[in-house]
């Protein structure tokens, strides 16, 4: 979530932390993780296709923000 | 007048649609599955709630890629009539047809409840029958309806009044304790630039009758029949 939009969801969590007495604990933003494997001939191109779909579907400019790394699958098989 | 329902997997409002199309206004109506590529000559498209694709990802974001949506868009772009309800509205947001976004609701808690709105503007296709400051009764269904938008959007949507309806109370006040789900500025409902697209969380086909507690929503249907010339 962008820093500018309330995020409920890790208001929620940081009043949990403080009552299990983390009470040093602030900031607590709630974002999402998705792991997904993409044949692509080079980082900079598999870089490319992720952008587009960070852009387009993965997630939602107007309230979220995303950061992303590209590593290298060893044998196509998910891990 | 011919209106179409577009019906989406995971849709459920689609039957509530058809009924008050067919059932209240008595015009005729019929069902658009998301796959199809036309909408079939309708003048009227009712985007229905639900939770299109279970909600994944985010609501209403797999649903604004179906083969549907094209034709939606060409048709909203000519000027075309399109009402998004709940989840319609939420589709409508992430295909881009309106600005802003609609996320999980301040308080986190599911919130089905009957709300009073305002109406802001009464000069829509959607609204010709209502009085500006008019307050109609509907309830809301939601998780996700806590609408956003960066200040410049706020403030563009403001002075071309497309704020259309905010969540108020009995009174009229447009106060904190009468927003359902923590939207900016109590919004319950937008237009498009062009006024012919309406998304609002609110439901309105599920108070057009008076054996469903209220009937103050058949005046955005009735509205739509105004301006089309038909009653």
């Amino acid at each position: 979530m962008k820093k500018s939009v309330l995020d409920p969801q890790g208001a929620a969590v940081e009043k949990a932390l403080a009552a299990l007495g983390y009470g040093n604990v602030g900031r607590v933003r709630v974002g999402k993780y998705m792991e997904l494997l993409l044949e692509k001939a080079s980082e900079e191109e598999a870089s490319a296709q992720v952008e587009e779909m960070c852009r387009r579907l993965l997630t939602n400019p107007v309230i979220e923000e995303y950061t992303y790394r590209i590593y290298r699958a060893d044998d196509g098989v998910d891990k | 007048m011919k209106f179409g329902v577009l019906v989406f997997p995971g849709s459920n409002c689609d039957l509530d649609a058809y009924h008050l199309v067919r059932d209240v206004l008595e015009k005729p109506v019929k069902y658009i599955w998301h796959g199809e590529k036309k909408l079939d000559g309708c003048d009227c498209i009712i985007l229905p709630g639900g939770f299109t694709y279970g909600d994944y990802l985010r609501p209403g974001a797999i649903a604004s890629f179906s083969p549907v949506m094209e034709p939606l868009k060409e048709f909203a772009l000519r000027g075309g009539l399109v009402l998004g309800i709940c989840n319609g509205f939420q589709v409508l947001v992430e295909s881009g047809l309106l600005p802003g976004a609609l996320y999980r609701n301040l308080h986190l808690q599911f919130r089905c409840s009957s709300t009073h709105i305002k109406v802001e503007n009464a000069g829509l296709p959607f609204t010709n029958l209502m009085r500006p400051g008019q307050l109609l009764r509907m309830p809301v269904a939601h998780g996700d309806g806590n609408y956003y938008c960066d200040s410049d959007t706020l403030e563009e949507l403001f002075r071309h009044n497309r704020v259309v309806f905010r969540y108020a109370s009995p009174a009229g006040e447009t106060d904190q304790p009468s927003n359902p789900n923590g939207s900016l500025a109590n919004i319950a409902g937008i237009c498009s630039e062009g006024g012919n697209v309406l998304g609002m969380m609110p439901h309105p086909e599920r108070a057009a009758e008076a054996l469903l507690g209220s009937e103050d929503g058949r005046l955005v249907f009735q509205s739509i029949l105004a301006h089309w010339g038909e009653k």
